[in-house]
């Protein structure tokens, strides 16, 4: 437990009317890089907001590094948020903005300096000490913002959705930069965004959130091979969903049936009762199409409707018989698949999951 | 864990509240915010509330013989203005300033418009050189009026010169006169509000509807002014209030022939010395402006004054 | 869109000069020989000297200046404070006290005037100064307080949320932050409330005493009674005295648009600029 920094208990929050977030609880390790990953709307900014100090909770305790910080002001506490629109003040050049918080606590002008300077290098922006906010391009406004955050040595870094108003490029080249700079500090990161790849790419834990609950939470690996919710599969990675009943067919393997045909699944040790209503969650990278029959008899009857690429990715969408969608994706080249073609939709029963199961 | 966590929190349950104990009551009471707007409440308190709780109350009193007020009710203060003579200086208040407001609403509306159209470098050119004018010390401009407009003046000289007229017109101290400076006073007033509302104008609204087919003509009618009306209506309201109640134009450049609102009550207060009276003709002028407002706001569904923030 | 009209721009230009005409004349009679203003006696500056020597007018300058100034500090103190603690102030009836407080440059100043007069007997305030004072002050205080709220308005919530992130407390946050911030807002109302009050005449009419003349008074009756070329010369001084207010005002205008925040919406921009020009 003495290496937990942050912890969330039944957190509930309304405005007005509104319940934003739903009693949720969180653990976080120090020197983790967690993601709190959803739509806009899911409450992640609460989330966020709240931890920093700038709302209050209407029930539930923050804890940081074991003390009780739930009524304490923002800046009495040792967390320090990047904001969303970097928030640097206009009035002040870089220089300034990232000593504010320096001459807050009377720090002396050579410690101020050096602090400073070590920082800008950090964010590889030295040199712009004298620069206003107003002359900084938007990835150099991010790397101030990180930089005036990181220098009062915060136990957690909140980070709300720092990519967000740059370019796709910009993005990556940061993605990487931030990640690197995370490693070197040591800092505890929490991180908000709505972008699944980027809390992929970057995150050492992700919380996928939805309506102000946390829908599952664990690592990329976790969220995205074994997604415990029709939701997170969706959301992460967007995923087929399949709706059928299950029945027993061998050593921890069951079979799916549909109306459209049956595949193989991988229980993963849940206990499924045969006849039991379950939901799959197919990646589209995972599907198999085949032109005639399988050997086992199994595959989902289907016909292709269009093909598309998208960024380098061929994505084949089929329509099963009752008319609803199904997206098979793969790598590169063409297929010899064309619209109206009757196929198989296949998968390995491991990378079938059943989600949305009752129990914990 | 759900049952200790509700008995440890003494959060309020109404959402938005911060948890705060009773002990907080008194900190919250001297916040610094609540310390920082105490100047206007006391300020509004007694200069604001207090004075036009005067007015109302002082309205009702009885004049003494000589000199003050008795306090004594009485609604003869109110009948008094339905007198013909008064209720004729309420008339003529009243079409002095729906004369200025229509000259006002037909020159400034196309300036206000027109500016609007302009490049945002004229734009602000523009307002700068309306500002100037419009901040001058009204006397200054009022001045000017009278050096154009008195007997051998400048308009005279000009129109003389010209051949159109044989002999001094001898505008000054007539009603043109008045409704000349008024107008002039006023205009910028109108010019603002119509420009505030036209600049909101989406200029793509009026290309649209010339690429329906409406001839520019049409296009103006049914686009761009049927979406500055909001502006156009504030712009009235903005000039009819001040021109009720502007005395000083009508005194200097209309002499003592012409008799508004304003200066009855200016006359009633400083040479009749009746303030009951002078008060009942206030609250009148009051309810009157107060409602023309009530009517923008009502007709416009606008909460504010267009361009009076 | 194709072919141009001139006609826009051609009555811009007309209307404009013709507001400008009337000042025009009143400063080139500043600089007429002749004591009679309808009979030109060639160029002299010999009224600009007798209006220094002037002692009554002068005093009036002195008077006009000092109430100007006290009334638009007051009422950049009062309305700064007010337009900041307002949204935070745990108070009944602030939407109130805010509608009354704008009252005095809402309803005709005659009315104001008048309740003044009334008032300020009732309180046996000794008129002069003081009236004067209290009755600028109280409608200059919704200039500064509308600018000032204006520009809170249009400012990112961030910048204060992002300070007390780094450690600031209440009072850092608006010394270090929104003070700065709102600098260009306070001094365009103070310079607006400068202006309106070193034009008034209607309120002043009526709370002045017997022995306090403010410039606007002094031209009033000068006007009324019979006007001197000495004040032509101080008519246009008074009106360079204005093109200075304007232009610095104009500058802290653009500044508070333009360099603070460049995020701040058009429509927030235009509201602001509109309510430095309208707010008369």
């Amino acid at each position: 437990m003495s290496d937990v920094i942050l912890e969330l208990v039944q957190i509930e929050k309304s405005f007005g009317d509104v319940r934003v977030l739903n009693g949720i609880d969180l653990t976080v390790r120090k020197g983790e890089f967690i993601t709190l990953l959803g739509p806009s709307g899911c409450g992640k900014t609460t989330t966020l907001r709240i931890i920093a100090g700038l709302e209050t909770p209407d029930r539930g305790r923050v804890f940081l590094a074991g003390k009780d910080v739930t009524d304490l002001e923002p800046n009495k506490r040792n967390v320090n948020t990047v904001f969303q629109n970097y928030a640097l003040f206009p009035h002040m050049n870089v220089e300034a903005n990232i000593a504010y918080s320096l001459k807050l606590k009377k720090t002396d002008k050579q410690t101020i300096a050096k602090t400073v300077k070590e920082a800008l290098e950090l964010v590889q922006l030295s040199g712009y000490e004298k620069r206003m906010p107003d002359e900084l391009s938007g990835g150099q406004k991010q790397r101030v913002a990180i930089a005036r955050a990181i220098v009062n040595q915060p136990a957690v870094l909140l980070l709300d959705e720092p990519l967000g108003a740059l370019d796709l490029q910009l993005r990556h080249q940061m993605q990487i930069e931030l990640k690197r700079l995370q490693k070197r500090l040591g800092v505890t990161f929490i991180y908000i965004t709505h972008d699944q790849e980027e809390a992929l790419n970057m995150s050492d834990r992700i919380a996928v959130m939805r309506d102000g609950k946390f829908e599952q939470i664990g690592t990329p690996a976790e969220v995205y091979d074994r997604p415990k919710t029709s939701y997170v599969a969706r959301f992460v990675g967007s995923a087929n969903l399949l709706q059928g009943k299950a029945y027993n067919a061998g050593d921890s393997i069951i079979r799916l049936e549909t109306p459209y045909g049956f595949g193989l699944v991988s229980t993963r040790g849940a206990k499924i009762r045969d006849g039991q209503a379950i939901t799959v969650a197919v990646r589209r990278e995972s599907v198999t199409l085949v032109a005639g029959e399988t050997a086992d008899g199994s595959g989902l009857r289907a016909i292709v409707k269009e093909k598309h690429y998208a960024g380098g990715v061929l994505q084949i969408i089929l329509s099963l018989s009752d008319g609803s969608e199904f997206v098979s994706s793969k790598q590169g080249l063409d297929s010899p698949l064309k619209a109206g073609d009757h196929v198989l939709i296949t998968w390995l029963p491991e990378q079938g999951v059943i989600v949305d199961l009752e129990e914990a | 864990m759900d049952a200790e966590i509700k008995a440890s929190s003494t959060a309020a349950p109404d959402p938005g509240e911060k948890p705060q104990g009773r002990k907080f009551a008194f900190r919250k009471l001297f916040s610094a915010a609540t310390i920082s707007v105490m100047p206007i409440y006391a300020f509004t308190l007694l200069f604001v509330v207090g004075p036009l709780v005067y007015m109302v109350v002082l309205s009702f009193l009885t004049r003494a013989e000589t000199w003050g007020v008795i306090k004594e009710f009485t609604w003869s203060n109110y009948k008094k203005i339905l007198e013909p003579v008064y209720l004729k200086t309420f008339y003529e208040s009243l079409k002095l300033a729906l004369i200025t407001t229509f000259f006002a609403a037909l020159v400034g509306y196309p300036f206000g418009y027109f500016m609007a159209r302009l490049s945002a470098v004229w734009k602000r050119r523009m307002m700068l050189l309306l500002m100037i004018p419009f901040w001058t010390s009204s006397l200054i401009r009022l001045y000017g009026w009278i050096i154009i407009f008195r007997a051998n003046g400048v308009l005279d000289k000009i129109l003389m010169g010209l051949g159109i007229i044989a002999s001094p017109l001898k505008l000054l101290y007539t009603y043109s006169a008045v409704v000349v400076g008024m107008i002039y006073a006023l205009l910028p007033f109108m010019i603002f509000a119509v420009y505030s509302s036209a600049e909101k104008l989406d200029w793509q609204l009026v290309e649209a509807a010339r690429d329906l087919g409406a001839t520019p003509w049409q296009a103006f009618i049914t686009v761009s002014f049927r979406l500055t009306i909001p502006g156009l209506l504030s712009g009235v309201v903005l000039t009819f209030i001040p021109s009720m109640g502007l005395f000083f134009i009508a005194d200097i450049l209309g002499g003592n022939k012409v008799i508004l609102v304003g200066n009855l009550i200016q006359e009633q207060l400083m040479k009749a010395r009746n303030w009951p009276f002078a008060a009942a003709l206030s609250v009148v002028l009051l309810i009157l402006t107060s409602l023309m407002i009530a009517l923008y706001r009502k007709v416009s569904g606008v909460k504010d004054l267009e361009g009076l923030v | 869109m194709k072919k141009k009209s001139k006609l826009p721009g051609l009555y811009l230009g007309v209307v404009l000069a013709l507001m400008y005409v009337p000042i025009l004349l009143v400063i080139i009679y500043s600089f007429n020989e002749s004591r009679i203003s309808s009979v030109w006696g060639g160029w002299s500056l010999r009224w600009y000297r007798d209006l220094f020597r002037d002692r009554d007018i002068m005093d009036a300058v002195t008077n006009s200046l000092i109430l100007a100034t006290i009334s638009s500090l007051a009422a950049a103190v009062i309305g700064t404070l007010a337009a900041v603690g307002m949204p935070k102030a745990n108070l009944r009836g602030k939407g109130i006290i805010e509608y009354l407080s704008t009252l005095p440059i809402m309803i005709p100043e005659i009315i104001l005037g008048m309740v003044f007069l009334v008032y300020f007997t009732l309180m046996r305030l000794p008129f002069g100064m003081v009236t004067l004072v209290v009755a600028h002050t109280s409608f200059c205080i919704p200039y500064v307080y509308m600018l000032v709220k204006a520009r809170l308005v249009g400012l990112d919530k961030s910048y204060e949320e992002s300070a007390k992130d780094l450690g600031a407390t209440d009072w850092n946050v608006f010394w270090d932050i929104t003070l700065p911030l709102i600098l260009p807002a306070i001094t365009s109302g103070m310079l607006l409330s400068f202006a309106m009050s070193l034009d008034d005449v209607v309120i002043s009419v009526f709370v002045t005493g017997v022995n306090t003349n403010t410039l606007p008074l002094k031209i009033y009756t000068q006007l009324k009674t019979g006007v001197t070329p000495k004040i032509n010369a101080l008519c246009t001084l008074m009106f360079l005295s204005t093109m200075l207010i304007v232009l610095l005002s104009a500058h802290f205008a653009r500044k508070n648009v333009r360099k603070t925040e460049r995020r701040i919406t058009s429509e927030e921009a235009s509201r602001m600029r509109d309510s430095i020009g309208l707010a008369r």
